[in-house]
């Protein structure tokens, strides 16, 4: 039996639980909202034509999508070897006071905020890559693939880093005891029973990268260009978050444009969408099957 | 004799492995034992390769700003067009953003975390919310500025403002902190609510007196690394509340605001001759910020492990 | 006649997936006495006691069927108050579960639960409840200290002090001398022989030997389902059902 007040607490506090479905309902819908007007006012077969340029009408997202793919593939290129292999190394191999002050520094990334991450590219990054490999710009699809593989390491590490915990520690000894070294251990025993934690973990990062905007939009250049070159990667390039965040503040309401940009987030969206809830549909079916087998 | 079911996977990959490997037995030992020693110093090289480029970033942002940090830089308002004085109004606003942002999503946080904790139950609705949760985890920030835009600035008409900012930070800030309190409330041990409610306490009463203190440190961890995102974050808040060019202080909940990362951003990539050490000052400043907020929520979270009565 | 203290009719009692049933248990539990209720593990001994209390509904259980009087009214009722319910029928669980707080806070708990705020009257049933429990000359100069502090011992006599401080009718002891010394065992085995005067006891005993030792009725249940009843000194010597004497000699377990 339940005292009044007692009935009112536990009743706001359900209306609170639900309230994570009302909001991403809420997003959902004003996207939709103010986004499909956009396959209204401008012909599909523009719209998926490969020429930005929205002063003279021409909104072609192709090159957006194709920019943003690019740069988060290979970002995850590059932070995929390197994230997994710094979980190894602080999961299996280091001693621990080093992993004390590893693990801190993974933190510090994660922490840094992506504008920050930006400002070094733009004022550090790019003038070195300019320079190293004479390039008119430093501003490159290359130098937003290497800024974002550091923006998504400390997401890799951290959960790569929980699935190699996560491996019974049987597992390790049976190997070594029939005369494995740890280092085939790892890679022949531990890495494989992580593998859909690494998965999730490289999944998430994808989802980061591709969510990603400061850093791209201050060191990719403005170029909406389709990459359809091997050079691309070291040219200028537009991502889809850069070209919402860029052209944003300059739209008329509702306008055309206007109304396309949130296309364009429509499009974030679901990716996003797809990205996160199959990882965690991965990870949860892994977690179910686990407790299945042992 | 008990053999763990992991070992025979294990063995059954190794021996094959083995297998594979070998003419003689003395002579495959030595070289394993090189690959292995290779392959360690390979690894460890990569994870240099990872964290150098943090230490070094940090610690130039530190030796490249410091020269501008000081206390006047913290307190003045910019003149010349931002390009001397200090940033007084875009560090008061960070923290009235990050205030605002408090304000809204610790109370529905908190909550929402309690009841998918402690009041529901295994069902599709339960199943539904977490979908939800994952999914407000994933929606990149700059549609939440997209939507903050479309909902609080427009259709809500609180204009391009500190409450439209805040708003769309808390929804944003929202899975975290329901996240982190989930969790820590279900590391607190199920026998401490059976005791209470064997004495004679009703559902809430048990949360309220034990369980929620248990796991406050816990909760008050996530709401700062919650906030700390928040804090650093550029994209959410430019449509909807973070302007440049305003050298004094908000006056009001509905009037825009400078911020740090907005700020960086701008002085950044659009003012012409601005000073290299203003921009590197403000970038430090942000850095603290944020970093600070790190340490404080890791230094709570270690003094509750010390502490802990289970 | 004296009035039972609780009258068990025709008790049903299934877990959502099926484990551990109750079935068509009916028990009359006499008041100011040691009813002990024994047997294999499994036998529905601890599901028993938390259908008495009702703690059985956190458990969302899918059938819960018969009637368990108390003061006559039927408390598997939807509409009864188990609020107060627990707070007449404690219980002592097999491992010591001290609170996360002080030892004082640990006893007052159930009164401040309750509404208490009378300090003073609060002080004052700490004080009784601890020293009922034989804990208050071990620990009345350091009541501000954690309950964590304190051994395993002592930290069951706890437990008891914290359902003495509601003053209830019925004290049921769930195997709460399974995790503790002899000394601290025959501490609480002592305390049982003095509080029956006051309290009705429900003992689920840690093995044979104090069962024998503590009963003055007992009941022997079985996967389910309730074998025998009767005298305590009687029962262990001369079982009537050739089950219950073959578990009382030991040759099953």
């Amino acid at each position: 039996m339940k005292s009044k007040s007692e009935h009112i607490i536990s009743r706001s506090i359900m209306i609170a639980g639900m309230s994570s479905i009302l909001f991403i309902l809420l997003i959902f819908l004003f996207l939709l909202k103010e986004g499909t007007p956009a396959l209204m006012e401008v012909p599909l077969g523009d719209l998926f034509s490969t020429r930005w340029y929205p002063i003279e009408n021409y909104f072609g997202i192709l090159p957006l999508i194709g920019g943003s793919l690019l740069v988060t593939f290979f970002s995850i290129l590059i932070a995929l070897p390197l994230g997994v292999c710094t979980a190894v190394y602080i999961a299996e191999i280091a001693p621990p006071a080093i992993k004390q002050v590893l693990k801190p520094i993974i933190e510090i990334l994660a922490g840094i905020p992506s504008v920050v991450l930006g400002f070094i590219g733009i004022l550090v990054l790019a003038p070195f890559l300019r320079n190293i490999l004479n390039l008119p710009t430093g501003l490159t699809a290359f130098t937003g693939a290497l800024l974002l593989a550091f923006i998504s390491i400390p997401t890799i590490v951290s959960i790569a880093e929980d699935a190699l915990y996560a491996v019974p520690q049987s597992y390790r000894e049976a190997a070594i005891a029939l005369g494995a070294t740890q280092w085939e251990t790892i890679w022949g025993v531990t890495l494989p029973a992580a593998r859909t934690g690494v998965l999730t973990a490289v999944m998430l990062g994808i989802g980061r990268s591709l969510g990603e905007t400061m850093a791209v939009m201050m060191v990719t250049g403005n170029a909406p260009v389709m990459p359809n070159k091997i050079m691309s990667f070291f040219l200028p390039i537009r991502t889809m978050t850069a070209t919402i965040a860029s052209e944003m503040g300059e739209v008329a309401t509702s306008s055309t444009h206007y109304h396309v940009l949130f296309f364009i987030g429509i499009i974030l969206f679901f990716l996003s969408l797809i990205i996160n809830v199959s990882a965690s549909w991965i990870s949860l079916r892994r977690r179910s099957r686990e407790q299945l087998v042992s | 004799m008990y053999l763990p079911r992991g070992s025979v996977y294990a063995g059954a990959v190794v021996s094959n492995w083995c297998h594979k490997m070998r003419p003689s037995f003395a002579r495959t030992s030595l070289k394993k034992n090189q690959i292995q020693t290779a392959g360690f110093w390979v690894i460890r090289f990569i994870a240099l390769v990872t964290v150098l480029p943090i230490l070094g970033m940090v610690g130039y942002i530190i030796a490249k700003g410091t020269p501008s940090f000081s206390w006047e830089f913290l307190t003045q308002v910019p003149s010349d067009g931002m390009r001397s004085g200090g940033i007084l109004p875009a560090i008061i606003g960070t923290i009235y953003l990050t205030i605002g942002t408090a304000i809204f999503s610790v109370p529905l946080g908190v909550a929402a975390g309690v009841y998918i904790s402690e009041y529901a139950k295994d069902n599709i609705l339960t199943r539904l919310i977490r979908i939800a949760i994952i999914s407000l985890a994933g929606v990149p920030s700059v549609v939440y500025g997209l939507f903050g835009l479309g909902l609080f600035v427009l259709f809500f008409q609180f204009g391009t403002s500190i409450l439209a900012a805040s708003l769309t930070l808390s929804i944003m800030t929202l899975p975290v902190i329901i996240s982190t309190t989930e969790e820590s409330l279900r590391s607190v041990p199920a026998r401490f609510r059976i005791v209470g409610r064997s004495l004679g306490a009703t559902q809430w009463q048990t949360i309220w007196r034990i369980i929620l203190p248990q796991a406050l440190p816990g909760i008050v961890t996530g709401i700062i690394l919650g906030l700390e995102r928040a804090a650093g974050e550029t994209a959410p808040i430019m449509f909807t509340g973070a302007a440049f060019f305003l050298p004094h202080l908000p006056s009001s909940v509905f009037s825009a605001t400078m911020a740090l990362p907005y700020h960086i951003f701008v002085i950044s990539t659009q003012i012409p001759g601005m000073p290299v050490e203003i921009q590197y000052g403000t970038v430090l400043v942000l850095l603290i910020y944020v970093l600070g907020m790190n340490v404080i929520a890791t230094f709570i979270r270690n003094n509750a492990r010390r502490k802990r009565q289970w | 006649m004296n009035q039972k203290a609780l009258i068990i009719q025709n008790l049903r009692v299934q877990y959502q997936d099926g484990l551990e049933s109750l079935r068509g248990i009916n028990l009359e539990v006499e008041p100011n006495a040691i009813t002990v209720f024994f047997g294999p593990a499994g036998g529905g001994k601890s599901t028993l006691l938390r259908t008495i209390n009702r703690l059985v509904d956190l458990e969302d259980p899918k059938q819960l069927e018969g009637s368990i009087l108390f003061h006559g009214k039927n408390i598997l009722d939807s509409k009864v108050d188990v609020i107060d319910l627990r707070r007449k029928i404690g219980v002592v669980f097999s491992r010591p579960i001290p609170l996360p707080l002080t030892i004082y806070q640990n006893v007052s708990f159930g009164l401040e639960v309750a509404g208490e705020k009378n300090q003073q009257k609060i002080d004052q049933q700490v004080e009784k409840a601890l020293r009922q429990s034989t804990l208050w000359e071990e620990v009345y100069d350091r009541l501000q200290d954690p309950a964590s502090r304190l051994s395993g011992g002592q930290q069951q006599r706890l437990c008891l002090a914290r359902v003495l401080a509601l003053e209830p009718e019925i004290i049921m002891l769930d195997e709460p001398t399974s995790a503790l010394d002899p000394v601290s065992t025959a501490k609480i085995e002592g305390f049982l022989q003095r509080a029956k005067e006051e309290y009705t006891i429900i003992l689920v005993p840690h093995n044979v030997s104090q069962a024998a030792r503590m009963a003055d009725f007992a009941a022997f249940f079985l996967q389910g389902e309730l074998i025998e009843y009767g005298v305590g000194k009687d029962f262990f010597i001369k079982p009537k059902d050739k089950r219950t004497q073959d578990y009382v000699e030991g040759r099953f377990g």
